[in-house]
């Protein structure tokens, strides 16, 4: 019982030191510590509810004890990590976003074909792909192969539908002015129409970071060779060690946060001339 | 809207072209192969038609699909668990009230964003990272840790749809409900109106074509989320289990059958999302 008043008086607390920094200025420190505070009170009280309230380690395992798991199986969890994100998600994601982006500059040049795809590729980027699956699963064999073809065709559609529409972002007066100059039209695309669509760009690239460890790991549940982190999770699930699941879900929320962070950070450099990356107010 | 008709219809066109070439291509081999052990040559033009008609093929044939879509929706009894009207009904079930249940979150923790400065600082940068965390993989194990504690049925499911189908909900409204411009929002100051008064009379009016936007997002991920949450409770009933049911025993038309039921539901609900909303944003003035 001690556990859990501690855990709610030390979420009191957090909330309240929250509520005094809220009101104080915008710096990058504090814009960080509130976040921080938040979170670790929230883990603080899940640590609390799980030992006060004696929640089985089947339901929901307290923090501590995952994190144990975590330190303690450390080569399991990297072999994992190796097979399904650093081969399936990393090769699938960069053909995916390569062949969409591609795919929209040769598109690009015919209006016919704009107006054709554009709508395809919408309806195409909100249907359940993931369902392709077992299909690819059943080509390309068990290995990671199949997870990758998994991701490059979850990722080619919100990439091309980004690409396409960035690259009419460029407005007339802008077009108008390059061809004052004479640019070719390859300058146009490099000097001009690039840049101009990269915000649209780092949006696909930044929602199929998700996107693509999504499907890796659910492609492994459709068979895979005794490792990897979709096969992890199904299988732990399976003999009830849920402790290994969280591990496992945390090394996944890990690579995903931290690529959705490179990837945030590169748009900061990139594309630092849009309003949105300004200080607010 | 109309001159975009020809050329998507190009475009469909062509995809079912290289979908059918595909076909031919991919069954060959399959063919070849029997031919071989018939010790019997085969020439490509008696390839051609057998590669549209095998029983398991590599990539069944656009016209195997819709015979098979046919016969499971218009030719098989609803209630018939052969019918994939049925099964497509299991899977809306879940959609519809994770659906429904992510709006009202999202919609919440937009309001709640709105108006506190805590929660905006603290909340914010969570509810994105919520995001990173594949969802779709830990669904295996919601299901099977709820079913233990003796939820089973719609209700896991339907949690999985809600949490992917909060984010954008919530990120649109934040959005919405601050689109006021200050001269409005000034306006109602100068009016005395209480935050309640500026929040109806104002913010909410606002937010709405952003709800309607978000809402499309959300009913189709919501729709993901209920067919991957069919997959670990061991393929009994609903698109997600045809899935799974077509992988083991290698049945490539059901899998293609239930996929393109799955886009066919998923482009209903985006559609009849997208009406409403239009209608609403007509009463309500928006300018299209």
């Amino acid at each position: 019982m001690m556990i859990l008043v501690a855990a709610i008086a030390f979420w009191l607390t957090a909330w309240f030191i929250n509520t005094k920094l809220a009101k104080g200025p915008d710096t990058p420190l504090i814009n960080l510590l509130i976040p921080f505070l938040f979170g670790a009170a929230l883990i603080a009280l899940w640590e609390g509810i799980c030992r006060g309230f004696d929640v089985p380690t089947v339901l929901l395992p307290p923090p501590s004890m995952i994190w144990e798991r975590i330190t303690n199986s450390v080569p399991i969890l990297w072999a994992d990590f190796k097979q399904t994100y650093l081969k399936a998600v990393i090769a699938g994601y960069v053909m995916g976003c390569g062949a969409g982006f591609l795919a929209a500059i040769a598109v690009d040049r015919s209006d016919f074909l704009r107006r054709g795809l554009m709508p395809v590729g919408n309806i195409m980027s909100a249907l359940p792909i993931v369902g392709v699956a077992p299909i690819m699963v059943m080509w390309f064999g068990f290995d990671w192969q199949s997870k990758a073809a998994v991701v490059v065709i979850m990722t080619f559609f919100p990439m091309l539908v980004n690409t396409v529409a960035g690259l009419t972002a460029a407005s007339h007066m802008e077009r108008d002015m390059m061809r004052t100059y004479g640019a070719s039209y390859t300058q146009t695309l490099f000097k001009l129409r690039l840049p101009a669509a990269m915000p649209f760009i780092f949006n696909a690239l930044k929602i199929n970071s998700t996107l693509a460890l999504i499907g890796a790991i659910v492609a492994e549940f459709f068979g895979t060779p005794i490792v990897g982190m979709g096969f992890r999770i199904s299988t732990e699930v399976g003999r009830m060690n849920v402790d290994m699941v969280w591990a496992e879900i945390f090394v996944a929320a890990l690579a995903g946060s931290l690529s959705y962070g490179l990837i945030a950070l590169l748009e900061r450099k990139i594309t630092f001339w849009h309003p949105s990356m300004r200080p607010s107010r | 809207m109309t001159r975009s008709v020809i050329p998507v219809l190009t475009v469909i066109a062509a995809i079912i072209a290289i979908w059918y070439a595909a076909t031919i291509f991919l069954n060959a081999p399959f063919e070849r192969d029997q031919a071989e052990r018939a010790d019997t040559t085969i020439t490509f033009a008696e390839i051609i038609p057998k590669t549209m008609a095998q029983e398991r093929p590599v990539l069944p044939a656009p016209h195997q699909v819709a015979q098979e879509l046919w016969k499971t929706t218009v030719r098989t009894r609803i209630t018939s668990k052969r019918s994939l009207i049925w099964h497509a009904g299991i899977t809306l079930a879940p959609t519809l009230t994770g659906f429904v249940m992510g709006t009202l979150l999202g919609i919440l923790l937009a309001v709640g964003i709105v108006h506190s400065r805590v929660l905006d600082r603290s909340l914010m940068p969570w509810i994105i990272t919520s995001q990173t965390i594949p969802i779709l993989a830990i669904a295996p194990m919601i299901i099977v840790v709820l079913n233990a504690v003796g939820i089973q049925g719609l209700m896991p499911k339907a949690f999985i749809s809600t949490y992917l189908s909060f984010f954008p909900v919530a990120v649109g409204m934040v959005k919405g409900l601050r689109s006021p411009d200050v001269m409005h929002m000034d306006l109602m100051h100068t009016y005395s109106a209480s935050k309640s008064e500026t929040f109806w009379k104002l913010r909410w009016p606002s937010a709405v074509p952003y709800l309607f936007a978000s809402m499309k997002i959300a009913i189709a991920i919501s729709l993901v989320g209920a067919i991957v949450g069919e997959l670990p409770t061991g393929a009994v009933a609903g698109l997600g289990a045809r899935l799974l049911a077509g992988s083991y025993y290698g049945q490539t038309v059901q899998i293609w059958s239930a996929l393109i039921m799955a886009a066919i539901m998923a482009g209903l609900l985006v559609t009849f999302v997208g009406m409403i909303g239009n209608a609403v944003n007509k009463r309500m003035g928006v300018r299209a």
